[in-house]
């Protein structure tokens, strides 16, 4: 292992793995990556790797908006020689209730102003995009043909490679255990297989963010929360878009490869690092997808697992650099679609790194927003 | 790739070739975990009852290590595929009410 690094990025995730790509794509000669596990074993590989640009807030729409034109183009840009798995068959967004269903509307008038074509639908167009769907409740739905899903395991691993083909280093099974600062200055990344001295220390360690914060000092306003998730035998296909359901709590996708990914929120769940899981969850998932699209009742779960949403006071990440602790920088926080994030976050983490001018203006998601009462107001959570 | 290789399938679930496992061995993957996320051997329906063994002996032998030392993937529920339409027909308090599929889970 290296001895010595322009920077360290601290997990393997996609956001690290999109950081460490980007610093050696402009231009930094030695980057290195250090993650406890091994790449995406944390909340990356865990989750439903959904990538959006239906949003209520204009930031949100505006910083999704920017990673799907690089996800577009991000399997070529990162010449992998396996599927990333990118999809583009868009997201049903349903209303269940008539307050999600004005909701919706208010969004859809938002992103049309910032070019995003989502169009209102009544249940019965889309029961016409899904054809499979029980409309019964329904409000209506809105649905954006630019959506879609990936692999998160091959999305990862693809920008690792590539950051290893142009000379940097990735350092699995290699957990951070401290950080040194000198007048106020990042000195030097302490791990179990060794020091390494650098100017620069990348906080991405997903729901470990606030644990390696700490080592500078730093308390982060997070907490984390299991979000189970299951998945389905492959079967022929049933519908294209991500169904999606605020009021329901529940997201469902058909994969390229015929299995059906699904998870459903839980209000009850208590705040903590457990990733376990429970019969309750099959139970209340296939109650309700089983209602939605009645054809499933035939299609048997394979695997269920959890991950973690790693959550702020306003459900928006904490980006950039931190007053005081120079070379210091986070991408943290994602609240659960951190997935869809890391290709913008990535880039501009990097172009703030390196001084250069900024792709998107992230000003406002800093840590500072907490202190001066400046939250991010998002309507359309899972 | 050797021919043979490309002809011998590890995962019968996912159709996964003895030439694809080594491939990603060969790319760096060290653990169970690395090669089930970039070749999918071991997600399909047995859950790599039969070729978990199959590939952590690959990686031994790779690596020059005992199978014992390689880090094995976790198991995870349901272990046995069951019918949505089956999980939803069970009651809160756990117990299976009247579930049309019963003889076929029970296996009477």
């Amino acid at each position: 292992m290296k001895t010595s690094a322009d920077a360290v990025v601290i997990g393997g995730g996609v956001t690290g793995s999109s950081i460490a790509y980007n610093l050696m794509k402009h231009g930094m000669k030695h980057v290195v990556l250090c993650e406890k596990d091994t790449f995406a074993s944390g909340s990356t590989g865990r989750c439903g790797a959904g990538v959006r640009e239906q949003w209520g807030s204009e930031g949100n729409i505006r910083i999704c908006k920017a990673s799907i034109d690089i996800f577009e183009k991000l399997q070529e840009e990162l010449k992998y020689d396996y599927d990333m798995e990118f999809v583009q068959k868009g997201y049903l967004m349903m209303a269940y209730t008539e307050k999600e269903w004005e909701q919706f509307k208010e969004n859809v008038e938002v992103q049309h102003r910032l070019g995003v074509n989502a169009v209102i639908c009544t249940p019965g167009e889309a029961k016409q995009i899904v054809p499979a769907l029980n409309t019964e409740g329904m409000y209506g739905a809105t649905y954006n043909s630019r959506d879609g899903h990936a692999n998160p395991f091959h999305t990862t691993r693809a920008y690792l490679k590539a950051f290893e083909r142009l000379g940097g280093q990735v350092n699995c099974f290699t957990e951070v255990t401290g950080i040194e600062e000198s007048s106020g200055r990042i000195t030097k990344v302490k791990t179990d297989k060794g020091d390494i001295s650098t100017p620069v220390a990348v906080n991405a360690a997903g729901p470990w963010a606030a644990p390696v914060a700490a080592m500078v000092g730093l308390e982060l306003p997070l907490y984390t929360e299991r979000h189970q998730i299951l998945v389905t035998e492959p079967v022929g296909h049933l519908f294209d878009p991500m169904l999606m359901s605020f009021s329901l709590g529940i997201y469902c996708q058909q994969t390229p490869h015929g299995s059906l990914v699904m998870g459903i929120g839980d209000p009850n769940e208590p705040k903590g690092y457990d990733t376990g899981h429970s019969w309750q969850f099959l139970k209340r998932m296939s109650d309700i997808m089983c209602r939605l699209v009645p054809a499933l009742e035939g299609v048997r779960v394979v695997r269920q697992w959890s991950g973690l949403y790693t959550i702020t006071p306003d459900a928006h990440p904490i980006l950039g650099t931190v007053p005081g602790i120079d070379g210091y920088y986070q991408a943290v926080g994602f609240s659960g679609h951190g997935f869809m994030l890391a290709p913008i976050v990535g880039q501009v983490i990097s172009e703030m790194i390196l001084g250069k001018e900024l792709s998107i203006d992230i000003s406002d998601l800093d840590l500072g927003r907490f202190e001066r009462g400046d939250l991010r107001v998002e309507p359309s959570v899972v | 790739m050797a021919k043979e290789e490309h002809d011998i399938i590890v995962c019968r679930c996912e159709d996964v070739t003895l030439g694809e496992i080594r491939k990603a061995i060969r790319e760096g993957a060290t653990t169970l975990d690395e090669v089930k996320r970039i070749t999918r051997a071991g997600m399909g329906p047995c859950q790599g009852r039969t070729c978990r063994l199959l590939v952590a002996g690959e990686i031994a032998r790779y690596l020059g290590k005992p199978v014992s030392e390689i880090l094995q993937s976790r198991y995870r529920p349901p272990v046995k595929p069951v019918k949505m339409g089956d999980l939803s027909v069970i009651s809160e308090e756990g117990e299976n009410s009247g579930c049309k599929c019963r003889e076929e889970v029970t296996g009477q």
